[in-house]
């Protein structure tokens, strides 16, 4: 692939980049000038239909198609949400936008409303990022100082109010409607969908949520023209017309076991092994990569047979992941434990876990603590299938939890323990010689077969004679009130 | 008609109902289980019990389009065309997880649990559950913490449905409750200093589906399976909420709201909950008697009966008056009875306690200020009987103008008589009484007849609430040995042949007063609006408001 220029980072190397006065000399502001001047709403709207331009966020909803489903005949007011609560483990490429270049993430947040006609916008700005809380809220003061916010931006009748909520420090927040709830000043209790934000969001009112990477995206869909941007990334194969295709420049936050770790902005599709080789100079101290987390460690492994999967919206599902995520890239080198990987994800998962659905509230920490078991010596072979179950019942089985955060654990376990089986298998026979066959927890109470109804279980094999448990009246006796 | 299609079997309903998958399987005969989900609170659908698989019909070509999601059932609303899988085996799967995620922490200390027996914990996890716990952990914590005057809390029992949260903020508005920390530390707690002290709050317990909140009054008392449900009205304001008293061998351990959408919704309050100990009072009246020369002669019913006939018919000018707290068959009853001995007696109503004014919650819940079930009922008897409906602050002067010989006293309020200033003319005058009461009082130290009546849970018969409403109760307890039920003696002084049956009683004064007419027939357990009778006599009058008011629910 040749040599791309970078746009949404371009600013980043230059001296004192997050000011007004560099980013204007780099061209900023103009495109922003030329639309209010000379395109409707519905021009940007199309052009960024036109695009193909993805949410950056993690599930890569058309942008224009989210814009698209704000009610026309709604009295008002529309809000913009501004999503900067980046807390998945390995991305930090939100971060380093807003600290190097926080007016072009503004510039493409007004240019968004002006396409969506919404007079007010919240940047959710995670609690942690204090550099970027700081230079983001130096460039809203510049940019109200230079016309580029407030009333009749530009000399245009075109009025916008840009207000940074800083979250305090809940995973959750990230969710979109988790974050509504954060910015309304609830607990941060993700929402179940329908309504979507986009017909009852914000304090009720119609809001539209998009990652600020996206939003920066579409300065310059607006400034170089979409054909430019479709030039960027995978097109969609031509045998499945359905498929969106992922198009546009991608900021990667590389870290982990490599030479450089750090932020790249590379074309969607750029298969893994490059960016870790190319850019990345390669596996740390000469070794290789044992497995990479795609995009944040909510999206699932890749193991090292499936380096060459392209980094778009779909190659990582192709290699049974979740999907491109937030685009933070981990890598493991071959000596590193897959357990542990297990073990952080599930204690983050449980850790961040809001505690408002059973499946998630629960079924996370009893992943975790079921690695926990395995880490520390005392897992058994039998615990494998269960946390497969687990994985199953709290995120791969679609729709058993509101939002998605237990699916992050679900995919971490499921794509640890189906593509590192033996290793894991290996790790528990080493660390529990004596206990790893072990089928049953020890003094468990068995049931008598046939009485309480339920689903089959895989324990039938093992139980005792008819009758010589006490509990063996029948569910009809016991059960009902 | 809309048609949805649940498990196969085809559900007809009213899609302006809004109802959610939950009740419309519930009209197919299939119960989706649930924890969050309440009819009277919002959604939340965080338990996720209640998934189902959804799919839509197409009428064009008549497939069926399944979602590739599950669902909750709670937050589905139902459409024309919905189908509902409720027993696939992944959403099987998925309560068999639910429920083993819900045991991981949960204590099982169901022998010292309150609940056991009609939680849903323990009811859902036979039928829906795994059938042996695999994990190997088995904690036992069970923390218990004080959050109200009658309300504590057994912190680790809980299940996070939140619908003791969503109550205090959308019922009782007093928002005492929340959740603390988060994912699975969390608890619900209160605000340090700002206990759970509302007047709804009983209804957190009723609506715990566990045993996480539990009711101090009744904490340990009893096993809920020793107890029987019996239908009742709470008579301690004239809302008429409609409870179940839960009884074991005639001792009431428990009241509970009972579902009435037209009146109470599901909730009741604090203040009729937690009435009932003066049931079982040893202070109560239980020995009729009779004033003789030598201090107070006891009767025994029959003797009772014999005596006040006579004294009935020796008598010639009676003034009765009439409760709001009895039935309106007994007030109908000891109106005829009065009317026998006297044909012109006054009948007066009786004492209407009130304190304070309405109280009305954000939720809709009313108590109301006048504590007391009947008025409106005994009002309309005693306007058939007699022309107008005295006050018994005007007793003396009623009593005056009809030169009467002998009261008749009815009562019931449990909390007696006060104040009576017109007591002391009455024992001037040194009338007779026939006093029919609960409680001794200065009243009954005086008069004639002691009669000791039931209370509304050793009774059967009707209230008419303020709104109107007739809603009939059979007895849940006996009354106490040596107390005669109003209605029971009244039948029999009248002469009637039989036990004491209010539903005849109810018919007849149906069909004798005009205002009574909608309680033709059989009464369904919740009631009938009267009004309903009065919107057919005033259908000539203009469409004004009362008659447009009439068809609204009463709430």
């Amino acid at each position: 692939m040749t040599d791309f220029e970078p746009v949404l980072l371009a600013n980043k190397t230059k001296d004192r980049s997050w000011t007004l006065t560099v980013y204007e000399s780099g061209g900023g502001y103009q495109t922003l000038r030329q639309v209010l001047r000379h395109k409707s709403p519905q021009d940007v709207t199309k052009a960024v239909e036109a695009s193909g331009l993805r949410g950056r966020g993690g599930a890569g909803y058309p942008t224009a198609l989210k814009w698209s489903f704000l009610p026309m005949d709604h009295p008002g007011p529309f809000y913009m949400c501004a999503n900067a609560d980046e807390s998945e483990p390995g991305t930090f490429c939100n971060r380093v936008q807003l600290e190097c270049d926080p007016h072009q993430v503004l510039e493409g947040i007004i240019l968004s409303c002006y396409a969506t006609r919404i007079r007010r916008a919240y940047i959710f700005l995670r609690y942690e990022y204090h550099l970027a809380y700081q230079r983001l809220e130096d460039a809203i003061k510049e940019a109200y100082a230079a016309g580029y916010l407030g009333s009749n931006i530009a000399g245009s009748d075109f009025s916008l109010d840009i207000f940074v909520h800083r979250g305090a420090g809940a995973y959750i927040c990230g969710e979109e409607t988790g974050l509504l709830a954060s910015i309304e000043g609830k607990r941060p209790y993700p929402r179940s969908k329908p309504p979507f934000p986009t017909s009852r969001g914000l304090f009720g009112k119609p809001t539209v949520i998009n990652n600020v990477e996206t939003l920066a995206c579409v300065v310059h869909i607006l400034q170089r023209g979409e054909e430019w941007f479709r030039s960027i990334g995978t097109p969609p194969p031509p045998e499945d017309p359905k498929e969106l295709g992922s198009f546009g420049p991608k900021i990667f936050s590389l870290s982990g076991h490599v030479n450089r770790p750090g932020v790249y902005e590379l074309p969607l599709g750029i298969p893994c092994r490059d960016l870790i080789e190319r850019h990345g100079g390669g596996v740390w101290k000469g070794r290789r990569a044992k497995a990479v987390v795609v995009g944040g460690i909510s999206t699932g492994i890749l193991s090292c047979h499936e380096l060459d999967t392209p980094l778009d919206f779909v190659g990582p599902v192709r290699a049974g992941c979740l999907g491109l995520g937030t685009g933070g890239v981990i890598v493991l080198d071959e000596t590193f434990p897959i357990v542990e990987l297990m073990y952080n994800g599930c204690r983050f998962f449980a850790h961040e876990s809001c505690g408002q659905c059973t499946p998630c509230r629960e079924g996370v920490p009893y992943a975790f603590q079921i690695v926990e078991a395995i880490r520390g010596g005392r897992g058994r072979l039998v615990d494998l299938d269960t946390l497969l179950e687990i994985s199953q019942n709290i995120g791969i089985t679609p729709g058993t939890t509101i939002c998605g955060l237990a699916d992050g654990a679900a995919w971490i376990v499921k794509t640890c323990v189906n593509k590192f089986r033996e290793e894991l298998e290996d790790y528990i026979r080493r660390t529990n010689p004596t206990g790893y066959k072990r089928r049953l927890p020890l003094g468990t109470i068995m049931l008598p077969p046939g009485v309480p109804a339920g689903i089959k279980t895989r324990f039938p094999k093992t139980l005792p004679p008819q009758g010589t448990s006490a509990l063996s009246r029948s569910s009809q006796e016991t059960g009902g009130n | 008609m809309a048609i949805a299609l649940v498990d196969g079997i085809v559900v007809e309903f009213d899609e302006r109902e809004k109802l959610n998958g939950i009740q419309l399987a519930r009209r197919a005969g299939i119960e989706i289980p649930h924890y969050c989900w309440h009819p009277g609170l919002s959604v939340v659908a965080s338990c996720r019990m209640c998934l189902v698989e959804v799919g839509k019909h197409e009428p064009t070509t008549g497939d069926i389009f399944f979602f590739p999601r599950l669902m909750p059932a709670c937050n589905i609303p139902a459409s024309d065309g919905i189908v509902l899988v409720t027993q696939s085996a992944k959403v099987q799967q998925a309560r068999a997880m639910v429920q083993e995620d819900l045991l991981l922490r949960h204590p099982v200390d169901c022998p010292i649990c309150d609940k056991a027996g009609e939680c849903y914990l323990q009811d859902y996890y036979f039928k829906y559950g795994h059938k042996q716990r695999r994990t190997p952990w088995h904690p036992f914590t069970s923390r218990r913490k004080d959050i109200g005057e009658k309300i504590t809390l057994f912190v680790d029992r809980c299940i996070m449905c939140s619908r003791c949260v969503r109550f205090t903020r959308e019922i009782s508005g007093s928002g005492e409750l929340m959740i603390v920390d988060r994912g699975n530390e969390q608890v619900i707690d209160i605000f340090p200093g700002f206990p759970l002290n509302n007047k709804l709050s009983g209804n957190v317990v009723d609506l715990c589906p566990v045993g996480a909140l539990g009711d101090k009054e009744f904490l340990y008392k009893q096993r809920v399976w020793y107890l029987r449900s019996h239908g009742s009205i709470c008579i301690e304001c004239a809302t008429g909420c409609a409870l179940w008293v839960d009884e074991n061998q005639d001792r009431i351990w428990r009241i509970r709201p009972r579902e009435n959408p037209f009146v109470n919704k599901w909730w009741i309050c604090n203040d009729g909950r937690y009435a009932y100990p003066y049931i079982h009072s040893p202070q109560r009246l239980t020995t009729a008697a009779r004033r003789s020369p030598d201090g107070w002669r006891p009767l025994n019913a029959k003797t009772l009966l014999q005596e006040l006939s006579a004294f009935l018919q020796e008598k010639e000018r009676w003034v009765a008056v009439l409760s709001p707290f009895l039935t309106v068959e007994e007030a109908y009853l000891l109106a005829r009875v009065i009317r026998q001995a006297d044909p012109r007696a006054p009948l007066v109503l009786g004492y209407v306690p009130r304190t304070g004014r309405d109280e009305t919650f954000p939720g809709g819940f009313t108590i109301a200020a006048e504590k007391c079930p009947n008025r409106r009922g005994v009002e309309e008897v005693i306007g058939y009987f007699a022309r107008d409906v005295r006050p018994i602050d005007e007793l003396p002067q009623v009593i005056h103008r009809h030169g009467a010989e002998a009261l008749w006293i009815t009562g019931g309020c449990r909390h007696g008589w006060e104040p009576i200033p017109w007591l002391e003319e009455i024992r001037e005058l040194k009338l007779p009484v026939v006093l029919q009461d609960i409680f001794p009082s200065p009243l009954s130290e005086s008069s004639e007849f002691i009669i000791p009546g039931a209370t509304f849970a050793e009774k059967p018969g009707s209230y008419v609430n303020r709104h109107h409403r007739l809603q009939m109760v059979r007895a849940a307890i006996r009354p106490p040995k040596g107390v005669l039920p109003e209605g029971k003696l009244l039948w029999q002084l009248e002469g009637r042949e039989g036990p004491y049956d209010p539903a005849a009683v109810l018919q007849e004064l149906a069909e004798d007063i005009v205002y009574f007419r909608a309680a033709l027939g059989p009464i369904p357990e919740t009631g009938v609006d009267l009004r309903v009778n009065l919107l057919a006599n005033s259908a000539t009058d203009a469409s004004n408001g009362p008659a447009a008011e009439s068809m609204t629910i009463d709430s």
